[in-house]
């Protein structure tokens, strides 16, 4: 990897109770790049954003964003490295009782001092971006989830982060959502040229956005690798993952 | 040995607790004074827990008041110094029944909503949100209620205290009898400065006091014992952010009463 490593994970390990979910992860997520991680439901990928996002200290190890150790900074050096961060929760976590216009306004009203007129353009820019302007003033709970989704996409792109998560994007959505929504990240990164770290279990769709591949299994991860390398590992439980989840097709020599 | 372990596992769990809620009054009071400062949020938190209360804080002081006149002119009658009616009523109001009364119905009004909005917010992830946009929860979400909570709690207890003392004279003079004149003038003459100094701190107190036990209880609900997820854990946490408003003001009441008497 030639690129530079914008965030950097250690050794990192988190049990909860006697559950120990993390059991020394180690990542580096590539600046520009769509880094995607994989694995089982309940094994702990969400809790590896939360550890970027400095949302929860690790029990040992060092994340490092920026250069920085997340969790040792002061709570304004986390606030300014906040600033590069957009998150797509898995819930989308809007706020219920706003608007989706003032979901994705809140942002800009409150982090910068744009007037109400120029908010007003790059959110509606922002939501046209996501074939959702006509849903201006309905509340989160009178959306789809795939609108819910995209509004939450939307948020999490209106002050122009360089970092986004995405926390299974497409988890609960059908065939046609789903690819709408991929349609929609690959476009937006196009356009925007953000890194990408996406959480997702939805194999192999997922391998066509990805850049890296990384797979946590057992608590650790199993090598960060291009889609191609990762089918191709020789690894035995990457081997065991992408025939349990793609089957031998994906595995053959003419899919090669 | 378990039962020793037990206990530790409490004392650990409410030193915690302790800790948490200090540091949450911390970062909620410097939040509240550092800009920039946004005047539509605690407009809208001060129409929330002081204009909606005004009608529950009308009745139950009309009612104070009413049942004050009633005990009141009776007793007094037992010594013949019915004349003593208002300052009596006045008094018990002012220095004691309006700013505890008042507090009481805030929480159970307002503070209750406060707990589970805050509580919701946490458990569906919008404030991880906030803290992810860079946006401080702190500011945002609590320093406006706190605000709204010291504009409030001090203006519903006065009318709780001027409800509650024409509910006394509407019983005491106009049911029972007693001198109109000297109902007002025993008020003019025994309340002064010192009674309505006494009650404005309190219920400024009790202001604070019902925003940081409701806010912190809601915003720490994921952190509660016994798993704090779900609805369940929220309501919960409302219950015991009620439960622990209410018998804080009752403690703290004597506490003030005995430093500023």
């Amino acid at each position: 990897m030639k690129e530079p490593v914008i965030v950097q994970l250690t050794d990192v390990r988190k049990s909860y109770g006697r559950q120990e979910v993390l059991k020394g992860i180690n990542l580096s997520i590539v600046e520009g790049k769509t880094t995607v991680i994989i694995g089982a439901s309940g094994q702990g990928k969400s809790q590896i954003i939360k550890h970027i996002l400095g949302l929860v200290k690790p029990d040992s190890g060092r994340v490092v964003v920026y250069g920085k150790e997340i969790n040792k900074v002061s709570k304004r050096e986390l606030k300014e490295i906040r600033t590069h961060f957009g998150v797509l929760f898995q819930n989308a976590a809007l706020f219920d009782s706003m608007t989706v216009y003032d979901n994705v306004a809140l942002p800009l009203r409150e982090r910068t001092k744009k007037p109400e007129a120029e908010i007003n353009r790059i959110v509606n820019e922002k939501l046209a971006l996501m074939d959702i302007e006509e849903s201006n003033d309905k509340y989160p709970a009178q959306l789809s989830g795939g609108m819910r989704k995209r509004v939450g996409l939307a948020r999490a792109l209106v002050l122009d982060p360089k970092i986004i998560f995405f926390d299974e994007p497409t988890t609960g959505l059908d065939v046609a959502k789903s690819n709408e929504i991929y349609r929609v990240f690959s476009r937006t990164q196009a356009k925007l040229g953000y890194t990408s770290v996406i959480v997702s279990h939805d194999v192999p769709k997922i391998f066509k956005l990805a850049d890296y591949v990384a797979l946590l299994h057992n608590g650790v991860i199993q090598g960060c690798l291009t889609p191609e390398e990762f089918q191709l590992s020789d690894d035995p439980v990457i081997r065991e993952f992408v025939e349990t989840t793609m089957g031998p097709l994906y595995s053959s020599e003419m899919e090669v | 040995m378990k039962y020793f372990e037990k206990i530790g596992t409490y004392a650990l769990y409410y030193v915690n607790e302790a800790g948490r809620m200090g540091i949450f009054l911390f970062h909620s009071a410097l939040n509240m004074v550092k800009p920039p400062y946004k005047m539509f949020p605690v407009i809208k938190q001060t129409y929330i827990i002081g204009t909606l209360s005004i009608f529950v804080i009308l009745f139950t002081g009309a009612f104070t008041g009413m049942v004050l006149g009633l005990q009141g002119y009776h007793t007094l009658s037992k010594f013949g110094a019915e004349g003593l009616l208002g300052s009596a009523v006045s008094l018990s109001l002012i220095r004691e029944l309006g700013p505890v009364l008042a507090a009481l119905m805030v929480t159970g009004r307002a503070g209750s909503a406060m707990c589970a909005e805050i509580g919701v917010m946490r458990i569906s992830e919008q404030i991880d949100a906030l803290e992810c946009m860079a946006i401080d929860p702190h500011k945002y979400i609590v320093a406006p209620k706190f605000i709204a909570g010291i504009i409030s709690l001090p203006l519903l207890t006065a009318i709780f205290d001027v409800v509650g003392i024409f509910g006394g004279y509407l019983v005491g003079v106009g049911l029972l009898g007693a001198n109109e004149g000297m109902y007002f003038s025993s008020i003019y003459k025994d309340v002064d400065f010192n009674d309505v100094y006494m009650g404005f701190v309190k219920s400024l107190c009790f202001g604070v006091l019902i925003v940081w036990i409701c806010s912190a209880k809601g915003f720490f609900v994921h952190l509660s014992r016994g798993g704090g997820f779900g609805a369940e854990g929220v309501s919960r946490v409302t219950t015991d952010a009620v439960v622990l408003s209410s018998v804080s003001i009752l403690v703290f009441d004597y506490f003030l009463t005995s430093v500023l008497l």
